[in-house]
């Protein structure tokens, strides 16, 4: 493939250069164990309170409130078990209907094990009812776990006003922000979030590498045991080149904080506008208000998914699809279902997400091709009676 | 991504007989919205009694696709007795084969054909979308025990996984996967039994109690998955006597299970795993629930 035209960020990311020129010396130059006793380790210790102290800014938190983990899905698991393990007695968790699998797996197996799990519904728009949330939070919570902002649809969640719902029952409130991160502008000092995940390969870190932020005072009985890394909250050496690279790209993040929320939300708006105007019977899905920047999912009537996606591949335009067409999960996903998105328009949606290395140029070519691309398949579907 | 062979790819991105022939002799209709793919084959034959031309539409992914149009090419010339004798297996050898977990696609193709010739011969009374035959197995996508049997036995499955990736059965909640185990061993006898032995559940009677906390488990364990993957859920009331009393929430009405009500679902379920005896009945209004052990 000789062009990509990558439309995919709420996947992964690209690592920013600066991030990997920052990493680079602690490969074969800086490779000591930060917790050795002697001063070649020592330095890299320093970097890592380094990288610390620039997460801590992006998310207006202490250093200290900083845990390294191996990405979003092990601080969710910390996050979750963690609390669970601080609280014996309470038996309830509560989530949405719509969060990564590394939140709704983990509580589905525990709901195997004698946990209630509630997962609070959305509407057809995607947004939750915080007064759902007022009606289920009881004694008996250990846990209330909701993402920032959900993954397919990039419809943003009242945060503030769940956190304060949770601080009034005196509950832990986790928040999964790994698709928030970067593109909404957060600040855990005056939040009333106690933990929050973090994924670095989503803002242009490299894969492997995450964080969980754990408000001082906040009980939480450590996950993976090991050494006494990360003041003997997550064991394990640590991934010492993926952090100091998560701190240079925390501190981008900050920089392009801006950037996101003008130039990328003005194309995203401009790639939305430019489909629904040559693609009739496709439609938005998720609350347009109140969205990530860059997201934008669309479902095309009629077609399937994996269809639309290869058809784009040819012309090295990556997007991903909410319609997993493999034996294993023939449905639609369950955000879309979970939104009442019927069957005839789920199995045909789309999610472009774009980045600050999004262009103009792309942006317009993506616009030009999915037009008669969606025509080609229709031409093929039984669904539609055309002429 | 998937790794499409060469054969996938061209008949995907350049489809052979796109359409629908105007008044066809034969015409078959598989699969739904719903489910994610779909098919409508139509034939029309010669004045030599050989298939003349083959047109589909494809609602699906690349194989989907791919599966119709090479279909649609290999019929064409054949008599019916020829082209009924074309299996799943042909149309993926002559694909160059598809990844394991699209097999389906190939299946769907090939029930497609047979609807289509089932209704050339019946001279249009076997309906475009033919009524399946058999007991539904797989709840989930509507997969009948005959549907199963058949493709066991057509492409030598012997795993519950195979069965998925051919037909889908077992795909969506995994409820189902004891019952398409059985089906693989009375297509396949002794080749597969020996693998495995799953102690047969032994009737007893059962306490109130017993009773009560069998059918949460199933509901729970059995129903409420399949349930929930199509966006629903169901609540256990009450049991009174044999009554069971259940309450329905959430979407489940645009799916192919239209046509057997959930009612008659979750009762098989609790014949199968609690007791022939019981009834299952539906709560419409739940803001007034029978008080416990109350009898009305």
């Amino acid at each position: 493939m000789e062009r990509v035209i990558y439309l995919d960020n709420n996947a992964t990311t690209k690592v920013d250069d600066a991030v990997i020129e920052e990493m680079m010396p602690y490969f074969g130059q800086w490779y000591g164990n930060p917790s050795s006793m002697h001063s070649f380790g020592g330095r890299v210790a320093k970097s890592i309170q380094e990288a610390r102290g620039r997460i801590a800014e992006l998310l207006g938190c202490q250093a200290d409130e900083i845990i390294f983990t191996s990405g979003g899905t092990e601080s969710n698991n910390t996050a979750i078990h963690g609390t669970l393990a601080a609280y014996p007695r309470k038996r309830k968790i509560i989530t949405t209907r719509v969060e990564h699998p590394a939140v709704l797996s983990p509580c589905r197996q525990l709901e195997q094990q004698g946990y209630e799990i509630y997962e609070l519904s959305v509407d057809r728009q995607g947004r939750l009812n915080a007064d759902e949330l007022a009606e289920v939070l009881d004694d008996n919570t250990a846990l209330v776990s909701i993402m920032y902002a959900n993954n397919e649809t990039g419809v943003i969640f009242p945060i503030e006003e769940i956190g304060a719902l949770c601080r009034a029952r005196g509950v832990p409130f986790h928040t999964d922000a790994v698709q928030a991160v970067g593109k909404v502008p957060i600040h855990l000092k005056d939040s009333t979030i106690d933990m929050l995940s973090l994924s670095g390969h989503k803002i242009h870190a490299p894969k492997g590498i995450g964080v969980l932020f754990v408000r001082r005072g906040v009980r939480l009985v450590p996950f993976i045991l090991g050494g006494h890394q990360e003041s003997g909250r997550r064991g394990g050496t640590e991934n010492v080149p993926g952090i100091v690279g998560l701190g240079k790209a925390a501190q981008l993040a900050q920089q392009y904080l801006n950037d996101e929320n003008t130039r990328v939300r003005a194309l995203r708006d401009a790639l939305e506008a430019k489909i629904l105007a040559t693609c009739p019977d496709s439609m938005v899905n998720g609350d347009r208000r109140n969205r990530l920047p860059n997201t934008l999912n669309v479902s095309f009537e009629y077609v399937e998914g994996e269809s639309i996606l290869m058809l784009l591949n040819q012309f090295g335009i990556c997007a991903s699809s909410g319609s997993a067409c493999t034996s294993g999960s023939l449905e639609p996903s369950h955000v879309m279902r979970a939104m009442g998105v019927p069957f005839t328009a789920a199995h045909g949606s789309v999610r472009f997400s774009l980045s600050r290395f999004t262009t103009q140029e792309e942006v317009d070519f993506v616009g030009e091709k999915i037009g008669p691309i969606i025509h080609r398949l229709r031409e093929l579907s039984p669904f539609v009676k055309s002429a | 991504m998937w790794d499409y062979t060469e054969q996938v790819m061209e008949h995907f991105l350049h489809p052979k007989n796109v359409g629908r022939i105007e008044n066809p002799d034969g015409i078959g209709e598989v699969g739904s919205l719903a489910c994610g793919d779909a098919l409508t084959f139509t034939f029309k034959l010669g004045p030599d009694g050989r298939i003349a031309d083959a047109k589909f539409q494809t609602f699906g992914c690349a194989s989907a696709i791919a599966s119709s149009s090479v279909l649609t090419e290999m019929v064409k010339g054949l008599t019916l007795e020829e082209a009924e004798k074309i299996t799943n297996r042909d149309i993926v050898e002559r694909l160059g084969g598809l990844p394991e977990q699209k097999m389906h696609c190939s299946v769907m193709g090939h029930e497609a054909l047979m609807a289509a010739i089932a209704n050339y011969r019946s001279k249009g009374k076997v309906p475009a979308a033919a009524p399946k035959t058999g007991r539904i197995v797989c709840t989930c996508f509507g997969v009948t025990d005959d549907e199963i049997r058949r493709v066991v036995r057509d492409n030598n499955l012997t795993t519950v996984e195979q069965v998925t990736n051919y037909c889908k059965a077992g795909g969506g909640c995994g409820g189902c996967k004891g019952q398409i185990e059985k089906l693989i061993e009375e297509v396949q006898g002794e080749k597969v039994r020996k693998l495995r032995s799953h102690p047969e559940p032994q009737p007893r009677k059962l306490t109130n109690i017993q009773k009560i906390a069998l059918i949460q488990e199933v509901l729970q364990q059995q129903v409420r998955p399949a349930m929930r993957a199509h966006g629903g859920d169901i609540e256990l009331i009450d049991v009174v006597g044999n009554r069971v009393l259940v309450a329905f929430r959430g979407m489940c009405a645009s799916c192919k299970l239209a046509d057997y009500t959930l009612k008659e679902i979750v009762e098989a379920k609790l014949h199968e795993y609690v007791s022939p005896d019981l009834t299952v009945e539906e709560e419409t209004d739940t803001a007034e629930r029978p008080a416990a052990g109350g009898e009305n």
